[in-house]
């Protein structure tokens, strides 16, 4: 993996760092590109019945969720169109390794065809490694996979493992059982046998333990109460046990909530840990080792040592961060925006904005 | 040991195997015997407690508070009310140190708990029964079993004991039903709280659950939330967990997604008056909540424009959470003197012990050390004092009524 050299005439933060961005949103620029991935079987299907596994509970703010300025001239959909995605994020910020994390997926709040979610995830993952890697050195994919099934998952991930510009496997946060869940360790044992990290990406399932709220705000701001439950089931179902050597990456959803999150656990796990006798060590041994958490969105306390109060309150956070912009949706952090007020030591901000992505998908 | 403390006419429930049994009953009777505010060098100052939890042992103490037809229905059928409990009473966190009576439901005898509770430097406890109304599907059952509750309530705990303050059960799956309910007994200068549980069908800001703030409102009555809920819907925002303990973990998101949906909603525009207690959160998630909260509605406020000014100055206003059981490292005090501030100080702080339920005494302890006298004493009484709008006038109303 090579990075290239940020423009001259860029601010110094460019200069001194090679930014890694964990988080970066392809799709496909039109549904005949997609149709033409799929075989002929599934085609069929897809016209009858692709309607029927559209999921979008809380509409949007703005259209495909997207920068304004990020359509593309020739009026593609955000993040369809390299030329201007290198243009308008990698060459504009000097990014030297972008990791792509596709949306895309067929199912509805649980209603999901195993074999046409395999299908698809296949024809993503076959067109990510053609019309992005295959074109970009600075890029690198995400494995989509129909993960509510282990077996069809199992056969996708190993189809595509060793191959090495895919540096992760991707599932959405919004599962139908926490992914803590026995139902999902086949994926895990993939993930360690061909030491491959597993991203959490936000979305897909906005309901929350009471119930359907009303509004995108909530449903935006509520995946953070998603991933907390992800992380309370990886621990509590004792998933880093069994797996030692599983890394989990938690994408788009925030970061200070973790720290509030491992002191509770740690308290409930002092009077039930009889519950969870399979656990040796206390949740936040588990929580500091095995997750790491891209920055975006970042929660922004207006206190100014907040942020830098926090990393020092769980110090494995400084190890585990990782810069992240979610280009090209709205909510994009902007390399010279984000952290900028953090305080966080120079030293903290070079293991964030690349060393510690570097460390975990060994660039 | 066991027969030296069945000569005493005592039975215990051992909690854990390790527990020496004779220390233990030392520590609990020099607990009963001191007051809770075992802080030395503190200012004397009456304490209010906001968080004590008084239990229904079962149906059979609701009978003389129930209608033939239901008394006939629990003589005849399967039905007793909640099959299930927010705190089971044998979990570890469900029952501190001595504080199980011998019905075997902790907070359900009012002795032990006036002992236990209200030692004497305590003014005012709060009572917040946990019942699982909800659980009862019918609605008619649940609106029942709610107002045997109640009945129970005034004439078992208020009219005893003047120092003791309510929540009105409701059954709050049917916001019309708890309406009616509220407006039956609320006007009993006893009851100063409504109890809703966290785990509700849908946000309890949500345009549905109305009736039950306006009644609240008008009756002038905190909406308490607190931990539970058994709508039976998944309790997560991705499924049914395995184990209890992220239950019982998890019930913090929950208590996030309510803040939110509450000051999202615009509950605080639609009811000015409106003031909400929430039990249990645990507390520390807040200020992180809170900062991304304000940041997102700047970005995403056109589909909620009576949120006229940032989410966080609503919440200030008009919500205020409980200090146990609190989560928080114990170790490091700037950390938790930081966490104090960011949370919004003294004034969000209400003290409550969380009775009957676990102690969890070193993150109470290393949480009081951290206050100056004059947070002390907000905390200790002083804003529940005033959030719950406490006189001593109505401790002699309760007694009188």
């Amino acid at each position: 993996m090579t990075f290239t050299r940020p423009k001259e005439d860029n601010p110094s933060i460019r200069a001194t760092t090679a930014l890694v961005d964990c988080d970066v949103h392809t799709t496909f620029p039109s549904d005949k590109v997609m149709m033409e991935l799929l075989p002929e079987r599934w085609r069929d299907y897809h016209r009858s019945f692709a309607d029927a596994y559209v999921s979008s509970a809380y509409p949007r703010t703005v259209r495909n969720a997207a920068r304004v300025d990020s359509w593309p001239p020739n009026g593609a959909p955000p993040g369809s169109d390299l030329n201007f995605l290198q243009e308008q994020l990698l060459d504009e910020w000097g990014i030297g390794c972008a990791i792509l994390g596709p949306l895309l997926r067929v199912a509805r709040s649980g209603l999901q065809n195993p074999e046409y979610a395999a299908a698809f995830a296949s024809a993503v993952n076959d067109w990510t490694a053609s019309e992005w890697l295959a074109k970009d050195e600075r890029l690198a994919g995400s494995i989509v996979t129909p993960y509510e099934d282990s077996e069809l998952t199992v056969a996708e991930i190993e189809r595509l493992a060793l191959n090495k510009r895919f540096v992760q496997i991707y599932v959405l946060v919004g599962t139908s059982s926490p992914l803590g869940n026995r139902k999902y360790w086949p994926i895990y044992q993939m993930a360690v046998r061909y030491d491959l990290p597993v991203g959490i990406h936000f979305g897909s399932g906005s309901a929350t333990g009471a119930g359907w709220p009303s509004y995108y705000l909530e449903d935006h701001c509520g995946n953070a109460q998603s991933f907390q439950s992800q992380v309370i089931s990886l621990v509590c179902e004792g998933v880093f046990e069994r797996f030692p050597t599983l890394k989990i990456v938690l994408i788009e959803g925030g970061f200070a909530w973790l720290p509030p999150l491992a002191w509770r656990l740690d308290r409930a796990f002092e009077r039930l840990h009889t519950d969870v006798p399979h656990l040796a060590r206390r949740p936040s041994e588990y929580i500091a080792e095995n997750i790491w958490l891209t920055t975006q969105p970042i929660e922004e306390p207006k206190a100014p040592y907040a942020l830098k109060d926090l990393v020092d309150s769980f110090p494995a956070l400084e190890d585990k961060l990782m810069f992240s912009t979610d280009y090209p949706h709205w909510d994009f952090d902007a390399p010279d925006e984000a952290l900028r007020k953090s305080r966080l030591p120079q030293e903290t901000l070079s293991k964030i904005f690349h060393g510690n992505a570097q460390k975990l998908y060994r660039f | 040991m066991r027969t030296n403390l069945a000569q005493l006419g005592l039975t215990w429930f051992v909690q854990n195997a390790k527990l020496d049994l004779a220390a233990d009953l030392g520590a609990t009777t020099r607990f009963l015997e001191r007051g809770v505010t075992d802080q030395v060098g503190r200012p004397k100052t009456a304490v209010v407690d906001a968080d004590v939890h008084n239990e229904v042992p079962t149906i059979r103490t609701l009978m003389p508070y129930l209608s033939d037809y239901w008394q006939e229905t629990v003589n005849s059928t399967a039905f007793d009310g909640a099959d299930v409990r927010a705190f089971p009473p044998r979990l570890p966190t469900s029952t501190r140190t001595g504080a199980m009576p011998p019905n075997g439901v902790p907070g359900s005898d009012i002795d032990l708990l006036t002992r236990q509770a209200l030692g004497p430097d305590v003014e005012v406890a709060i009572l917040n029964c946990t019942y699982a109304v909800d659980a009862i599907h019918n609605p008619y059952a649940a609106a029942a079993v709610a107002a045997a509750i109640n009945d129970w309530q005034i004439a078992e705990w208020l009219e005893r004991e003047p120092r003791l303050r309510a929540s009105i059960v409701v059954p709050s799956q049917n916001p019309e039903l708890a309406a009616a309910e509220i407006a039956r007994v609320g006007e009993h200068p006893g009851f100063v709280q409504v109890a809703v549980p966290a785990r509700t069908a849908m946000p309890i800001g949500r345009l549905e659950f109305h009736p039950l703030f306006a009644a609240a409102v008008e009756h002038n009555l905190v909406v308490g939330v607190h931990a539970g809920g058994f709508s039976g819907y998944p309790t997560t925002a991705v499924g049914w967990p395995t184990y209890c303990i992220e239950d019982y973990a998890g019930m913090s998101t929950v208590m996030q997604t309510q803040v939110m949906s509450m000051l999202v909603e615009g509950l605080f525009v639609e009811f000015p008056k409106l003031r909400v207690a929430m039990f249990d959160t645990g507390c520390t998630w807040l200020p992180s909540f809170m900062s991304r909260l304000d940041k997102d509605w700047k970005g995403l406020r056109r589909e909620t424009p009576w949120v006229l000014k940032q989410p966080s100055d609503y919440l200030r206003e008009h919500i205020r959470f409980t200090t146990n059981p609190l989560d928080i490292p114990t170790q490091d005090m700037a950390l938790i003197r930081a966490l104090f501030d960011q949370m919004g100080g003294s004034e969000m702080l209400m003290h409550g012990t969380d009775y009957p339920h676990w102690e969890f005494k070193a993150q109470h302890d290393a949480f009081m050390s951290i206050l100056t006298d004059d947070e002390y004493v907000d905390v200790i009484g002083g804003t529940a004092r005033t959030f719950y709008q406490l006189s001593p006038q109505a401790a002699r109303n309760s007694a009188d009524a």
